[in-house]
């Protein structure tokens, strides 16, 4: 009887099966922490935790994005143009320096919006026409920073719209606007996840799409809306440094592609599909926010920070995938 | 339809009824005419060998394959099968073999996945009904798992467990008992879980009908009701356990006819006194132990067992794909290194794997490149590749191996599978320093010429003194080609038959052994 006996208790509910592999991000972060606290006096300060928090703000939006994609096992490249078309869609929507437009909230729904539609776009195009969610998202950023630039126009739009701007710049608790929207961001996300059948079924396509379909599931539209979600959650990121840029630029996106793909992967959401989730991405982000910010203040040269920075994703991400390692396997 | 009402009359307990199936892939016939016939509350048993038509007939009850002809019916009524969905509705569901349960998932999950119904209300998971809904799945097989653990954690026989709640759902879409196909079920698990799994049998028979697969015929005996014996994708018997023997079960399995003549026409005469060329001693990995075993020089040597024996993974552990704990290999003598194929390459073991348009050629380079793949150096000058000496050697072996193909450039994917066999057999062949060949399933998928052309190679083979291990298809072929067979049951090497030209052993005195 031994091995069909559960002697668990029944209430360890989705914790069971949590390893090695999801509890080593946040130790590494937690040790990372606590390193560069012992290096720099300025780092363990309240006020240097409230401008890491700041810092990570946009880029934890725009990583729930990519950690749905990533939970289907397809991959997102669109980030950049997406935001880059959101971005400037918002300066000249609400008010601001080059148009007599002040649209307010809905000028920021409306980028929003756009950069949902994008996103639909990928998604449509990688289920109807069956190409790699790489190469159609490449080419939807394409896109999103040709509308980017047809709105720049030559001219960079300032944002004049005073609540935009204290996006940025407006405190909570201690905490950035930016900060709350944050926060409240990865919960929404977390809650998606968790709570409804988009995010399990996004889940369940990245661990086995062939079940799902057998089991009388058509996959095609949850693709579709994961990739629409994943484009709106980049649309708010693009507000978000907009207000902190005070103006729309064509290239505000342009490092946050590869910058979401590497904290999720970091934080265990691999690219595999169906592993991690927003949680896991969230602490990826963490991390790679408080590397940046410790190696400033313990005065690593700037020019040496990018390639430790690097070292560092590297030696986690191999360290992470160590205990699933074994002989001849196929990694590309 | 006056067939319906004939049903009707004849044994209202029928739940399901097959006839005339009839389904043919390009070269063979999957399913020549099956008849079949589930009634109400029994254990149906299906045996037969590899190849009999067993997963084909499956997967047509369950809208996966559909039949060139036949007819299905379901309590009477003529049903077509589109898809899994369209079984389901009509009450039939399937444990596959291979499990379908989405990893990452919960077990409650998976149990109502795709029919969640209340569990999800206008998309938002209440986690509590659906735990509820599993559990009352569980509770009717008797299972203590815990809805909510991720599938991931669960061990192969909870998955099972986790499978077989998972059909009965269907029950919720039909009212009216199932019928639950277990293709398979006993193939991975422990003997203590085996007996836990026909106690789960006969608890579905209570208030389903049950298809049961299995390689096992004790297995089939043991749990089933009535057996069907399907050979050659037809069914040719039906037995009672309570009057049958296992033996008489697998003369019929099997059939009246011997070993075909054919291909073992073992004319190649041999050294004298053949020397021992592999010897392997205590060998273990994941699947296996205690492996001894020595084949000679020339000689072929055939290891037979069913579906989980461990062979697949001896023969790929002897090539180095896939790690050993213990034991000693040497080839001539020398030690083999065993840490992995490119060691193995190089000490001249060549290796021919199952899975040949995965594992055994790179589909859409040519000829060429998969013939020079593994011994590049015959084709280069250092590391540029030389076109003359490639083409040399190619068409050399090309024309040595009668292989039938527009030219050396075409694409590997393009030829006949038997044509493709050759090419990865000239690939361990063109480097002429191949002293072990490892044989995996060589023909599997190959029509008869193709067939008796890998056959008549490998006699070739080891007329030049190469060692070959193989692993059959069928038992015919392994007695038919071999000098000797080896038989493997759980991971350990439990008999050994002498399989000489004259004096060739029957299938029935192997599977003893196997069972």
């Amino acid at each position: 009887m031994a091995p069909l006996v559960d002697t668990r208790p029944a209430r360890s509910r989705l914790r069971r099966g949590v390893s090695v592999r999801d509890a080593g991000p946040p130790i590494a972060l937690l040790v990372i922490v606590l390193i560069l606290s012992l290096l720099s006096p300025q780092f363990r300060t309240m006020g240097n935790a409230l401008n890491i928090l700041d810092a990570a703000a946009v880029l934890a939006v725009v990583t729930c994005g990519t950690t749905f994609v990533l939970l289907l096992g397809s991959i997102d490249l669109s980030a950049a143009g997406v935001m880059g078309a959101s971005s400037l869609v918002v300066a000249v929507l609400v008010e601001n320096s080059r148009n007599n437009l002040d649209l307010g909230t809905l000028g920021i729904l409306i980028a929003v919006v756009l950069a949902a539609a994008l996103g639909c776009v990928s998604g449509l195009l990688v289920v109807l026409l069956k190409v790699p969610s790489f190469m159609t998202t490449l080419g939807v950023s394409a896109i999103g920073l040709g509308v980017a630039t047809l709105v720049f126009d030559g001219v960079q739009p300032g944002v004049v719209d005073p609540s935009l701007r204290s996006w940025a710049t407006g405190r909570l608790l201690g905490l950035t606007y930016l900060t709350w929207i944050a926060v409240v961001c990865v919960l929404l996300a977390w809650f998606v996840q968790r709570y409804t059948r988009l995010g399990r079924y996004a889940m369940a396509i990245g661990g086995a799409e062939e079940v799902l379909a057998l089991s009388g599931v058509r996959v095609g539209p949850y693709k579709v809306a994961v990739f629409t979600m994943a484009g709106a959650f980049y649309g708010l990121g693009a507000v978000m440094v907009t207000s902190q840029l005070g103006s729309g630029l064509v290239q505000s996106g342009a490092s946050y592609t590869f910058a979401s793909i590497t904290a999720a992967v970091v934080g265990g959401t691999l690219l595999v599909g169906g592993r991690g989730g927003v949680l896991h991405s969230t602490v990826g982000v963490l991390l790679l926010t408080v590397l940046t910010n410790g190696l400033v203040l313990i005065g690593v040269s700037p020019y040496v920070q990018g390639g430790v920075q690097g070292l560092i994703v590297v030696v986690a991400v191999a360290v992470a995938a160590a205990p699933l390692r074994h002989r001849n396997q196929v990694v590309k | 339809m006056s067939a319906e009402g004939v049903i009707a009359q004849r044994s209202p307990s029928v739940v399901l009824e097959v006839r005339g199936l009839v389904k043919a892939y390009p070269g063979v016939k999957a399913l020549n005419g099956v008849d079949l016939e589930v009634r109400q509350n029994e254990v149906l048993g299906l045996a037969g060998e590899n190849g009999a038509g067993k997963s084909t007939l499956l997967k047509t009850l369950v809208g996966l394959v559909r039949p060139d002809a036949g007819e299905i019916y379901v309590r009477g009524q003529r049903v077509r099968l589109r898809n899994v969905v369209d079984a389901a509705n009509h009450g039939i569901g399937m444990v596959f073999q291979e499990q379908s349960l989405v990893p990452n998932l919960t077990a409650a999950e998976n149990i109502v996945l795709g029919c969640e119904g209340p569990a999800i209300r206008r998309g938002f998971y209440r986690w509590a009904t659906m735990r509820a809904l599993a559990q009352e799945q569980l509770d009717k097989i008797g299972s203590t798992i815990d809805p909510l653990a991720r599938t991931d954690s669960l061990t192969f026989a909870e998955r099972q467990m986790v499978e077989i709640a998972k059909v009965l759902r269907i029950e919720q879409r039909t009212h009216n008992s199932p019928v639950i196909i277990l293709d398979e079920p006993t193939s991975v698990l422990e003997p203590s879980e085996i007996e836990t799994l026909f106690e789960q049998v006969r608890r579905l028979r209570e208030f389903a009908s049950v298809i049961f697969v299995s390689h096992r015929l004790d297995e089939v005996l043991d749990v089933c009701d009535r057996v069907y014996v399907l050979r050659g994708g037809q069914s040719v018997g039906e037995v009672r356990p309570a009057d049958a023997v296992a033996g008489e079960l697998h003369r019929m399995m099997i059939g009246s006819e011997s070993h075909e003549d054919h291909y073992h026409g073992s004319a190649v005469t041999r050294d004298e006194t053949p020397r021992e060329r592999l010897t392997v001693r205590g060998l273990a990995g994941a699947t296996f132990r205690d492996v001894d075993l020595d084949v000679r020089a020339g000689e072929i040597v055939a290891v037979v067992g069913v579906h989980g024996s461990g062979r697949e993974e001896l023969c790929k552990a002897l090539f180095g794909a896939v790690a050993t704990t213990a034991g000693e290999v040497t080839l001539d003598g020398e030690r083999l290194d065993l840490t992995g194929p490119r060691a193995a390459c190089a000490a001249g073991v060549g290796y021919v794997p199952a899975e040949r348009k995965v594992e055994g050629m790179v589909g859409p380079m040519s000829v060429a490149d998969n013939m020079t793949l593994a011994k590049q150096r015959v084709r280069c000058a250092g590391p540029v590749i030389v076109p003359k000496r490639q083409s040399d050697i190619v068409d050399k072996w090309i024309s040595r191996l009668s292989i039938r193909t527009p030219g050396r450039r075409t694409a590997i994917q393009r030829l006949s599978g038997g044509n493709q066999q050759k090419v990865i057999l000239a690939r361990w062949l063109v480097g002429g320093d191949v002293r072990l060949l490892l044989l995996d399933h060589p023909t599997r998928g190959l029509d008869v010429g193709a067939r008796s052309e890998v056959y008549r190679l490998m006699r070739e083979l080891a007329g030049t003194g190469v060692a070959t291990l193989l692993l059959a298809d069928s038992l015919e072929e392994a007695i038919g080609m071999a000098d000797r067979v080896v038989v493997m049951s759980d991971g350990r090497i439990v008999a050994e038959v002498p399989c000489p030209p004259d004096r060739k052993p029957s299938p029935l005195d192997l599977v003893k052994e196997m069972v």
